[in-house]
């Protein structure tokens, strides 16, 4: 086998050593009962050849070819060569976490790169190193605005991610956390700003908005902090379009930001792996889960970096730490890293520039078409909520004829929504992609029976 | 820190730089494709009240300055492709790069997570087939892959395990944990609402059975235990556990954490295991990264089964996969969309590669185990006798007489060229060395080991002092953690 | 070492009591065996605790020490100078880096603990335990 370094005769050489006959004696002190005593029933083995055969094969059998208009929490923004080259360096691929300082310097020194920009993203005093991914960030934020609060009650706004709400429930449930759902206005797609204030008490520990939201709506992040803040509850909020902070203002007065960095140089990858972050204010470091590297200096008065504040974490406290949680995703961090610095200021603002150009620029297109209309009057960033004279899923399904994925049912997440999908357009999509769609989206509501005559007695009219 | 006149006749690393310390107004290393759509004014689009010009403080570099940055601070690294990691528990082996050629594939690393199940077959293939090589090979009955790392899938296990006994009319209050565990499990089943209560190993490093048979009553809802344990030891009386646990309703926990020694030699499956979580980052292969991303599967037997995370995947009556996402007595999602993907494209990989023969990559680990063990035993003391199976545990108690301990023995490696062992892990053994090197090592790889390991033996006893001070070699000295905790600096910021 | 007007506890607290006035700390061993302390966290002046509770914890970089409540208290002040030099606990655990102040609601309860010379006695047998 090409992975294992040894003969059989070294094999043989070191069982003489041992003293043993066979390998099979290595195993000894396995009770007979618990023993395997058969070759596994598995495929295999393959040749290099042999597994990208077998993958290019699977690969083929997706949606290779599709242009898509999927966002929702995972966007397709311009990579670099560069970054994927920089991050399949074997010091950086097969190295373990930076416990040993001495000889994790790169990583080290990459995490601390890491957190400061996510604290200028986001305009929080501190970041950790890393979580799973928005999600769990989310619902590690919540548990950490509970041990804030000492308060065991969590208002969640209806237009968080749907995904994102049921990781926070689940984590919610085996804490015996109370879990209030608070809802959108009909108008604006925005949360309901005076009924979360009404649903904050003083048993709250947390209200939890995402913005832009699911819907695509931008939220007054100051005004819902003003509000839970006067409750004495903390103000989450979760970004899962990283990118929309090139031209969005940071969420500077939320309490904690938990945020999925996916959109800042990682590939889709069918849902992960990704990076979720947390971020908050300086005050709060010692409740904030997840790993953190600080500055430190050497003997010689040499600045260095080293994993610090380990005390929160569960190999010391074992179980009083913030969280279970032993890794970060390290490696997603780095490639986030090296796309924002290869992006850099400037980069940022133009990509995000782009993006809000794009997204209008489909949204009047739409708007041509009968009876198609943006639903929400929200401002919004690349993705957008368009109101359909027909089910989304009778039009994707058309659409897909054209090797186009259209925009996202919302019907699955709201049971009202059948006849709205989420768009979203980003520096990806060329202007000839967004026109391809927009035809094909006329076509598909014609042969849907939507005509002319339609147009009259559009909603859009009202 | 400024540059010093010394500093070009040093190493061209050295002192490198922060990213936003090489920055300058108006350099950039990426450039977009020009807009071919009408520009819009952001303020303007958004109105002033959301509108943001810029990111303060981020940095502007170029291409060539990004890729010297990142490469001189790759340098600093060690790294399995550099050399042994006898990380004991961690499982550093080869990470193979044809791994990283599949999920980067066009049509997987593309495939967006909520577009039509009809186009994301190959997707859900991939993961059915990884499923069904990690169900042969635990022999258990059905499996999750949505847990990002092992210590989701231990929650993700424990809280499977309350559901179930909830289900049954009570969920219980505690959880048994040997002393030997590693600090995830009891963290871990409190953050499942669990107590905690410790079960102590007896004199050959294994789980008291009589001190387990004491502490199951009705109060108790599983034991976590690791097998082989983090001494490297078989619990070989797994099975009289598991019977005692389920005779009063109770159900066993393994952390697969050592899977390594068991790979097509002993299936969990097949002693008593309920549910066990494995992490694909350590005896699948996939890369560790500096610290993840991980992943962390659940497998489970029957009885658990409708307790399993959602959504599950499941085959439809046309032959065609697709998530079952109506699981009424589901513990819930564990994160959104599906788990990590890319991860386990790559542990489908490396278990394609080996196929049945996986069995001979088992061997190989406890075979190298066993040989550094055997070529160090004269000089460092074996706290535990017992044969022992993918890692060996010593103490520093001879080396201790010369005021010399783990750290400094762990320290004292890198100047050999090695990455230092665990230590002071598992908390049962004070001073612990836990040393394993996996398959993924030659005899020659060993044999410098070996050498090193011998060297620092007789180090510690003729010149104390340095061993104590080391490392001599890196390119920094032993950083301030103190100072660094006390007054955590834990961002760059203009000064 | 151990000053002779201070009672001790098995857990290595310090308490001091001054008419209705006890002062808590942690003993110069506790320290030691901690290593440079880094952070600590301390309650609220006005919570109450009864003896054996869970007051605050110490850290250290690789050590997290909870500190026990060795008589039952009514704190009336935390030490707040420790926030910002937390080392003092490592300089002058006996004297500036006590912990809280407070009204031992319970003062009977001073009677179940070690005087100095029983606690350096309890030490030495600790110290004697770990070098064996």
């Amino acid at each position: 086998m090409r992975y294992l370094p040894k003969s059989d005769a070294e094999r043989r050489a070191i069982l003489d050593e041992l003293g043993l006959a066979s390998l099979d004696d290595l195993f000894a002190s396995i009770p007979e009962a618990c023993r395997l005593g058969r070759p596994l029933a598995v495929p295999g083995p393959l040749s290099e050849k042999e597994i990208i055969d077998y993958f290019r094969a699977r690969a083929a059998e997706n949606a290779a070819g599709f242009t898509s208009f999927l966002g929702a929490g995972v966007y397709n923004h311009l990579r670099t060569v560069v970054a994927d080259a920089l991050l399949q360096r074997g010091e950086f691929l097969t190295s373990y976490t930076p416990y040993q300082a001495e000889i994790s310097q790169g990583t080290l020194q990459a995490i601390f790169e890491f957190q400061t920009l996510m604290c200028q993203l986001t305009g929080q005093e501190v970041a950790n190193a890393s979580m799973y991914d928005g999600s769990t960030a989310t619902a590690e934020a919540a548990m950490m605005a509970v041990r804030l609060t000492g308060r065991r009650r969590l208002v969640i706004s209806r237009a968080l991610h749907p995904e994102y709400r049921q990781v926070v429930e689940t984590y919610a449930r085996d804490l015996g956390l109370e879990v209030a759902e608070t809802g959108f206005d009909a108008k604006t797609g925005q949360t309901d700003l005076a009924a979360a204030h009404a649903a904050t008490d003083d048993a709250t520990a947390a209200v939890i908005v995402q913005s832009p939201n699911f819907l695509g709506a931008l939220e007054p992040v100051a005004q819902f902090a003003e509000a839970a803040q006067g409750r004495g509850a903390l103000l989450v909020v979760a970004i899962a379009e990283a990118v929309s902070l090139g031209a969005v203002r940071a969420p500077a007065e939320a309490d904690i930001v938990a945020m999925e960095a996916q959109s800042l140089g990682l590939a889709p990858s069918f849902g992960g792996p990704f990076a979720g972050v947390i971020a908050t204010r300086e005050k709060f470091v010692r409740q904030m889960p997840g790993r953190l590297a600080g500055q430190a200096t050497d003997g010689e008065g040499r600045r260095g970096f080293v994993l610090t504040l380990a005390t929160r974490e569960q190999h010391i406290r074992r179980e009083k730490a913030t969280s279970n949680i032993c890794t970060n995703q390290a490696l997603c961090a780095l490639a986030v890293t090296m796309h924002l610095a290869l992006l850099g200021k400037e980069g940022l603002r133009e990509m995000a520039a782009q993006n809000l150009a794009k997204a209008r620029y489909a949204v009047e297109e739409f708007e041509k078409l009968p009876g198609v209309r943006r639903t929400f009057s929200a401002p919004y960033f690349n993705e957008v909520t368009l109101e359909f004279p027909r089910s989304v899923r009778m039009i994707n399904h058309e659409l897909e004829r054209e090797r186009i994925i259209g925009p996202l049912p919302l019907g699955p997440f709201f049971q009202e929504q059948t006849k709205r999908g989420l768009l979203c357009v980003t520096e990806t999509h060329s202007r000839q992609d967004v026109d391809r769609l927009v035809a094909a989206t006329r076509r598909a509501l014609e042969s849907l029976g939507v005509g002319a005559r339609e147009i009259l007695s559009s909603p859009a009219e009202r | 820190m400024a540059q010093t006149k010394s500093a070009a006749a040093r190493h061209v690393s050295i002192g490198e730089r922060l990213l936003f310390e090489k920055s300058a107004p108006g350099k950039r290393g990426m450039e977009l494709p020009p807009l071919d759509v009408p520009a819009v004014d952001a303020a303007r689009a958004l109105g002033a009240e959301y509108a943001r010009d810029g990111v303060e403080g981020f940095p502007e570099v170029s291409e060539i300055e990004v890729i010297r940055h990142f490469t001189r601070l790759s340098t600093w690294n060690y790294a399995i492709d550099l050399g042994m990691y006898p990380l004991g528990s961690c499982t550093m082996k080869y990470n193979p790069r044809v791994n990283e050629f599949v999920a980067r594939l066009e049509g997987l690393a593309t495939e967006h997570p909520l577009q039509p199940v009809e186009l994301s077959q190959g997707c859900l293939r991939i993961l059915r087939a990884l499923e069904l090589f990690l169900l042969e090979l635990t022999g258990m009955d059905a499996i999750t892959l949505q847990p990002c790392a092992g210590a989701q899938g231990e929650y993700a296990g424990i809280a499977m395990i309350r559901a179930y006994l909830a289900s049954r009319g009570n969920p219980r209050k505690r959880v048994l944990v040997p002393d030997s565990a590693h600090g995830t499990n009891p963290a871990t089943a409190v953050t499942a609402g669990y107590e905690v209560c410790n079960i102590r190993s007896d004199s050959t490093g294994r789980i008291d059975i009589a001190h387990l048979a004491e502490s199951v009553d009705e109060n108790v809802a599983a034991l976590m235990v690791t097998n082989p344990n983090t001494l490297g030891i078989f619990e070989r009386d797994i099975a009289r556990a598991a019977e005692l646990l389920h005779a009063r309703g109770a159900l066993l926990y393994m952390d697969g954490a050592n899977m390594n020694a068991l790979a097509g030699v002993a299936r969990p499956g097949d002693f008593g295991v309920d549910v066990m979580h494995m992490n694909l980052h350590k005896t699948f292969s996939t890369p560790h990264g500096g610290g993840g991303p991980g992943a962390g599967p659940v497998a489970v037997k029957k009885h658990l089964e409708p307790f399993l995370p959602a959504p599950v995947l499941v085959e439809k009556p046309d032959g065609t996969l697709g998530w079952d996402r109506n699981r009424p007595h589901s513990i819930g999602r564990l994160r959104a969309f599906y788990g990590n993907f890319g991860v386990l494209v790559r542990a489908l990989a490396y278990a394609l590669a080996y196929g049945p023969g996986m069995v001979e990559a088992t061997c190989d680990a406890v075979l190298n185990a066993n040989y550094i063990r055997k070529k160090l035993e004269d000089v460092y003391e074996l706290p535990y006798e017992q044969p022992c199976m993918h890692e060996v545990v010593f103490s520093d108690a001879r080396q201790k007489k010369h005021g010399v301990n783990t750290m400094d023995i762990a320290k004292r490696l890198i100047d050999y060229g090695f990455h230092p062992y665990t230590t002071a892990f598992p908390l049962i053994v004070p001073g612990a060395l836990m040393i394993e090197p996996t398959e993924s090592e030659s005899r020659e790889e060993l044999d410098r080991f070996v050498e090193a390991m011998r060297a620092i033996a007789a180090e510690a006893a003729e010149n104390p002092e340095m061993v104590k001070s080391a490392p001599h070699s890196a390119r920094i000295g032993r950083l301030d953690e103190v100072g660094a905790a006390r007054k955590p600096v834990l961002r760059w910021s203009p000064q | 070492m151990y000053p002779t007007n201070y009672k001790y506890s098995q857990e290595h607290e310090w308490v001091a009591l001054e008419g209705q006035t006890a002062t808590i700390g942690i003993t110069d061993y506790a320290q030691h065996s901690l290593g440079d302390v880094v952070f600590v966290e301390l309650p609220k002046a006005g919570a109450k605790f009864s003896a054996g509770q869970t007051i605050g914890t110490v850290e250290s970089v690789k050590a997290v020490s909870e500190i026990y409540s060795p008589v039952s208290i009514e704190v009336t002040e935390v030490n707040a100078a420790l926030a910002n030099a937390p080392e003092k606990i490592n300089q002058d655990p006996h004297g500036a880096a006590w912990l809280v102040k407070g009204r031992a609601t319970n003062p009977g309860e001073m009677a179940k603990l070690m005087d100095a010379k029983a606690y350096e006695a309890f030490v030495a047998e600790k110290e004697k335990e770990a070098g064996a």
